[in-house]
């Protein structure tokens, strides 16, 4: 029989329909104003820390909600301008061992959740926020690289007694020179044994010279480290900015993206993200433990786990001759952390240690911060912070390289490893990107979306109900799923954000989305004219019309799939609602009214249709 | 029935070919002389530079607003107002002498400082020059890779004279849409950008749908010359091609009206793309095909062919 789709059919269809619409629906429920509160530095969350929180809030604020959960504090307020009030009290009652992030806490009901709905991520230009582009310069990283390579080679060749004419730094690597040929073979043969990832070649244009640069891989190691370095920094970095969700990723080989919303004041935030850090290493004080007295020469210094440990004030090694630190484990697989030095830190490290070994070294992580206000001057007033990370003792004298144990976990070893990277950081940091969105400009952004969809959802949905009438309403449920079903799988994919491009994304695909509606209709329109009978003008109809809706939506597909790989921030939004409507509109225009069309007429006598 | 077009007969398109060609050789060479001469205005995106939106609670004093950016030494600022009255909008180019990176604040306080008012900070984008080079590049590389990918896929599923028209039309779509940008002068920014691509999309979903048609009638009608055959396909879609960019301006002008300063580039250059290119599906791709010389042999169906081998292999 023509116009007749199996039970099953039918029913899959709605079904599908019906899952876009469940997950359609968080959306509809708005979120609350909330603090989201967090321990930092080794303090944690604990229930006397939210049950003060908690009483003093109340009392103050219209509180519609208080949890502790997984070691972090949320409180939902009724009102945005409580949020800000209680945040600054908060801040006040809590001091700086704790951030108190601005947040937009879910409100979706328990059985949504339960399947994993959630309403849909808002880019930063709807909800406010600033997002930076950031670019390691490595240049400077390489140059620093490559003079360090002038010194190791000095040093490895002095101590095998093996002389240079001279070794200079070139463009691209570095250039050594001999007085004749036997030393240079002899220091070639050494330096390829020492440096495995650095190439040596003897050009065949210059006698008595070997040129050394980094390896391909190397070279992509080094920039990766940097760039991982950096990473890790700004991480620890914003979350002391008190932002609710922060989001700092690799982008391409040398940049990093920060995305921080809900927050709008930019100048703290580059301070904070631009604060230098250095680590450095002392001899513990062991005559102070035994009295607890702090004798001359030395200072108490706080542990960031805890507590606190008297340090020589004498400075063993700063952290900048510092050129690696990684994380693994000892032959009796014990955590332990490898550092390795340039050949300057080395010998004053050795020199250091030969008279210490057996006893407790620290090491100090210094960090210069903002406070946010300036002098006089107008210069910034900065903070010191000094935490010490570990007490290790020294098992061995120390030379270039050398190995910290002592450590609890591996977990420890990890994090020890980044902050003495990062003490170590030589790439510099750039901005070469910034937008920020102000909270009001945010909310307008989503009002004039909403509204610029309603309208022209309206103005498409009068035109069709006039110009085909019957079969205009089937077009119109078709057009209303459409449009729940992009919101709704945009709310299913985890990474899909929706901003105002994607929203004029949606716009555009429900202006759009009816062509299917049209070309099908106007084919059924054809097929009546030339004197089918209606059931057969139907069946024609959709069939006529299948490929070449088929045709058409590819093409727009390929566009919109390249606008998405183009990708710059706001814009893929756009390619994203676009290539999502794309398919949702093909299966609702097709499927979907086809399935009504069906069951509103299949095994009738149909003489008319409302078309 | 309600119908936009009672079209009882079959309207001669192609007898004005001719006339088309000429117009859309003229505009085309239009835009491309002001392309040359009055270049695009691009937008931050491209150009790299620092733009502040900010809003004041009363009609913002544009006149005062450059004394006083002028005395905190912006004095190449542009400002002007941003979708209201109270809402203002200030350009800065990209700069060596200062650091780029404050230049948002700086402003910012200059304003509170000077005004007294409570300024409320609603957007700061700044955009490094090297940012800025490699987005130009990236849309201009994005744009010739939309066309070559559209023109093989044509080439797959059509023939390569179709190919050939909807690729010209679609050249022809950007080619002008750019051209009224460069003309008029209007901001070309990153969602300008992006609307020009789904003009594309959308001048192929036309085009493709024309081409559909004529392709069908060929293999269908048994008489006419390759003219008339796609004078009867274009009147067949005409009230289809009509209805969709009805439907698309329909919305279009919701954005445009309803969407805010920020997206008024994007819905203006969709508005003159669907114009362009609903005139370019009827014009520009089947009289590009026409002119290379489409006949309906060039779609007689494959099977035929193969009937034919078949037929070879059996003999002995």
């Amino acid at each position: 029989m023509l116009n007749k789709y199996p039970l099953w059919k039918s029913l899959l269809v709605a079904l599908t329909v019906l899952v876009g619409l469940v997950y359609a629906t968080p959306n509809l429920y708005e979120p609350d104003h909330a603090l989201q509160i967090s321990g930092i530095r080794g303090a944690d969350v604990n229930v006397s820390t939210f049950e003060r929180v908690q009483s003093t809030l109340t009392r103050q604020f219209d509180v519609k909600s208080a949890v502790l959960e997984n070691g972090q504090v949320l409180i939902r307020f009724n009102a945005l301008n409580d949020q800000l009030k209680a945040r600054e009290a908060a801040i006040a009652l809590l001091g700086d061992k704790y951030t108190v992030a601005l947040n937009m806490a879910q409100t979706t009901p328990g059985w949504l959740d339960a399947i994993g709905a959630s309403p849909l991520n808002l880019g930063l230009d709807l909800r406010g926020g600033i997002y930076f582009l950031m670019e390691v310069d490595m240049k400077d990283l390489l140059k620093t690289s490559r003079e360090q390579m002038v010194l190791d080679f000095k040093s490895d060749l002095r101590k095998d007694k093996i002389r240079y004419k001279s070794i200079r730094l070139k463009t691209n690597g570095v250039e050594l020179k001999f007085r004749d040929e036997t030393t240079l073979e002899k220091a070639f043969e050494l330096l390829k044994t020492n440096y495995r990832a650095t190439v040596f070649h003897q050009p065949s244009t210059e006698a008595l010279t070997i040129r050394a640069r980094m390896s391909d891989q190397l070279l992509r190691e080094t920039k990766l480290a940097a760039v991982e370095q950096n990473i890790t920094i700004i991480r620890s970095r914003v979350n002391e900015l008190g932002v609710a969700e922060p989001d700092v990723q690799r982008q391409g080989e040398d940049r990093i993206v920060v995305q921080l919303p809900g927050i709008q004041d930019t100048a703290r935030a580059k301070e904070l993200l631009g604060a230098t850090a250095t680590l450095e290493f002392h001899m513990v004080d062991e005559r102070a433990q035994s009295n607890g007295s702090v004798p001359a020469g030395s200072k108490l210094y706080q542990r960031r786990d805890g507590g606190s440990v008297v340090l020589k004030k004498a400075i063993l090694l700063r952290g900048t001759h510092i050129t690696g630190a990684q994380s693994g484990f000892s032959q009796s697989s014990q955590p332990e952390v490898s550092i390795k030095l340039d050949a300057k830190g080395g010998n004053k490290m050795s020199e250091g240690t030969k008279n210490n070994i057996g006893k407790p070294m620290a090491t100090v992580f210094i960090e210069y911060k903002p406070t946010g206000k300036t002098d006089k001057n107008g210069k910034k007033i900065l903070k010191k912070i000094e935490e010490v990370i570990s007490v290790a003792t020294i098992n061995d004298r120390l030379g270039r390289n050398f190995v910290i144990t002592g450590l609890d976990s591996p977990a420890e070893a990890r994090s020890l490893s980044l902050l003495l990277r990062a003490g170590a950081l030589r790439a510099p940091i750039q901005i070469i990107e910034e937008r920020t969105v102000g909270p009001s400009l945010g909310q307008e952004n989503i009002e004039l979306g909403a509204s610029a969809i309603g309208y022209g959802l309206l103005a498409v949905l009068l035109f069709m109900l006039v110009y085909y009438r019957g079969f205009g309403v089937v077009a119109n449920v078709a057009l209303a799923a459409n449009v729940l079903l992009i919101i709704g799988v945009m709310s299913m994919i985890p990474g899909a954000t929706l901003t105002l491009p994607g929203m004029a994304g949606i716009v555009l695909t429900v202006g759009m989305a009816v062509d299917a509606n049209v070309l099908i209709f106007e084919r059924i329109r054809e097929e009546l004219a030339a004197g089918r009978s209606p059931q057969q003008a139907i069946h024609h109809g959709y069939e006529a019309a299948i490929s070449t809706i088929f045709d058409a939506n590819i093409t727009t597909l390929i566009a919109a799939i390249i606008l998405f790989s183009f990708g710059a921030g706001p814009i893929k939004g756009f390619a994203v609602t676009l290539s999502i409507g794309i398919v949702t509109s093909v299966f609702t225009a097709v499927v979907v009214t086809r399935t009504i069309v069906n069951l509103y007429v299949s095994g009738k006598r149909i003489d008319k249709l409302s078309i | 029935m309600f119908q936009i077009f009672k079209v009882k007969d079959t309207l001669a398109f192609m007898k004005w070919r001719k006339v088309a060609m000429a117009l859309s050789v003229l505009l085309i060479l239009g835009s491309m002389v002001s392309l040359a001469t009055n270049k695009l205005n691009l937008g931050l995106d491209f150009t790299g530079g620092t733009v502040i939106e900010v809003g004041f609670t009363q009609d913002a004093d544009l006149k005062k607003i450059r004394i006083i950016l002028a005395d905190s030494g912006f004095s190449d600022a542009i400002v002007q107002n941003f979708g209201s009255s109270r809402d203002v909008l200030v350009r800065l180019a990209p700069r060596a002498d200062v650091n780029n990176e404050t230049i948002g604040s700086d402003v910012l306080n200059a304003l509170k400082l000077g005004t007294g008012d409570n300024v409320d900070m609603r957007r700061i984008e700044f955009v490094g020059p090297k940012v800025g080079g490699e987005l130009t590049e990236k849309g201009g590389l994005a744009m010739l890779t939309a066309l070559i990918c559209i023109m093989i896929y044509v080439s797959l599923r059509f023939e390569w004279r179709f190919a050939l028209g909807a690729v010209a039309a679609l050249a022809h779509d950007v080619l002008i849409t750019l051209g009224i940008f460069s003309v008029l002068q209007l901001e070309f920014d990153l969602t300008v950008l992006a609307a020009i691509l789904a003009v594309i999309g959308y001048s192929l979903n036309d085009t493709i749908v024309v081409s559909d048609r004529i392709r069908e009638n060929f293999r269908k009608l048994r008489t006419g010359t390759p003219s008339e055959v796609i004078d009867i396909s274009l009147t067949q879609t005409l009230s289809r091609t009509f209805i969709t960019s009805l439907t698309t301006i329909f919305v279009l002008l919701a954005l445009f009206f309803q969407g805010g300063a920020l997206i008024h580039g994007f819905a203006t250059a969709l508005l003159f793309g669907v114009f362009i290119g609903t005139y370019s599906s009827i014009y520009v791709a089947s009289s590009v095909a026409l002119g290379l010389g489409i006949t309906k042999e060039d779609l007689i169906p494959v099977e035929v062919e193969k009937e034919g081998e078949e037929q070879e292999v059996l003999m002995p």
